[in-house]
């Protein structure tokens, strides 16, 4: 069945959810590709999200692999424009208005009102993406080490995950 | 771009001199796909080295208003700020040549690595290796959460907003446009203007 109308419909839609960075639309993503499209297993969207965190670029580029796998070189394409057009577009024209906005007494409120649900919007992501990803002391022990690193020393979040992976070789290879 | 991004702070002022004029499309491109290429770990301090520091593209006071922009709008912020900085430098072409830059680098990598993920994905060593890659990334956007936190929530009230926006999605399973009007609005209107309209009168 050809998938491209429904990678398009998905990924713009999941495109406008991602207000305060790619992880606000995972819950959602996980609904529409892991249970309504079945594209993938749940699994399988945490490995292609976290390893896509090592990519350069922007973040969410883990969607590829999910085009690829659903609709071809052609389902890779779409979902690229898919996701990042519309957002594109949107932000072309906010942007052109944006100094014009500046006396509008709502433009600030409008930021600051967001501000909190974006990353309310995060956590929740986060929060999905936790309950198949944290699974036991280990894998509990790496995110928290992960966390306090970060959040104490500047370091780089692409070398952490890697090392990430390292350590998950050593503690899950029976 | 990983989430980390927001959590930076910006170290320095750089040279707000000399922001050059008539950059063509073809060096736009050619920046944003290095940026694309390099930004290992997040994209933000790549895009300040390169457009603020290295080409005098942008100065820093504009480079903290897009990306404060970047960070209000849907989109992630690596793309948003692509948009924003081509559009400055050569319009809608500007912007069309920065966003395909950005992004080339990582979507072939990501073809790639789907490709051999979906080949070799159950071998042993793999499946244990992405377990320590998943647990590590959960931790990495918790650090950005709590960046972001100590940086955007100034009162008790944005806390309150913050939680029924995860109590929303995580709890009562609603959609993320639902919760956004509903939250997003009583977070809104929480923050409306108040009397700064008087002082905003003058010219």
């Amino acid at each position: 069945m050809n998938q491209t109308p429904a990678l398009v419909r998905v990924f713009a839609y999941l495109s406008l959810l991602t207000i305060g960075g790619g992880m606000s639309a995972f819950p959602e993503m996980k609904i529409l590709t892991v249970e309504v499209h079945k594209w993938l297993t749940f699994p399988q969207l945490i490995h292609l999200y976290s390893v896509g965190q090592m990519a350069p670029g922007p973040n969410m580029m883990m969607i590829v692999p999910i085009g690829e796998w659903a609709g071809g070189v052609l389902g890779a394409i779409v979902v690229v424009l898919a996701f990042f057009g519309p957002t594109a577009v949107l932000t072309f024209i906010v942007g052109r208005l944006w100094n014009k906005l500046e006396k509008w007494p709502w433009r600030r409120s409008i930021q600051q009102g967001l501000a909190p649900v974006s990353i309310g919007l995060l956590l929740a992501g986060c929060f999905t993406m936790a309950k198949g990803a944290i699974f036991g002391l280990e894998t509990a022990t790496i995110a928290v080490v992960v966390l306090l690193l970060l959040l104490n020393y500047k370091m780089n979040a692409a070398l952490l995950i890697l090392v990430g992976a390292f350590i998950g070789v050593l503690s899950f290879t029976p | 771009m990983s989430e980390t991004d927001t959590t930076l702070v910006l170290p320095r002022k750089a040279d707000t001199a000399l922001v050059q004029a008539g950059v063509s499309i073809g060096q736009i491109f050619l920046e944003f796909l290095v940026i694309g290429a390099t930004s290992f770990g997040g994209v933000v301090p790549y895009l300040r080295g390169s457009l603020v520091i290295k080409r005098h593209w942008i100065d820093d006071k504009e480079f903290v208003e897009m990306l404060s922009i970047s960070q209000s709008l849907p989109g992630l912020n690596a793309s948003n700020m692509a948009i924003l900085v081509g559009e400055k430098l050569r319009g809608a072409m500007g912007s069309v040549a920065a966003i395909t830059g950005i992004c080339l680098p990582g979507a072939v990598i990501m073809y790639v690595v789907g490709m051999f993920y979906r080949s070799h994905g159950d071998h042993v060593w793999v499946t244990a290796g992405l377990k320590g890659v998943a647990a590590a990334a959960v931790g990495m956007i918790l650090s950005t959460v709590v960046g972001l936190s100590k940086k955007a929530l100034t009162n008790k009230f944005d806390f309150v907003f913050m939680v029924l926006t995860v109590i929303a999605v995580n709890r009562l399973h609603q959609s993320v446009p639902r919760t956004l009007i509903a939250v997003g609005l009583l977070a809104i209107l929480f923050h409306r203007p108040r009397k700064e309209r008087k002082e905003s009168v003058g010219p």
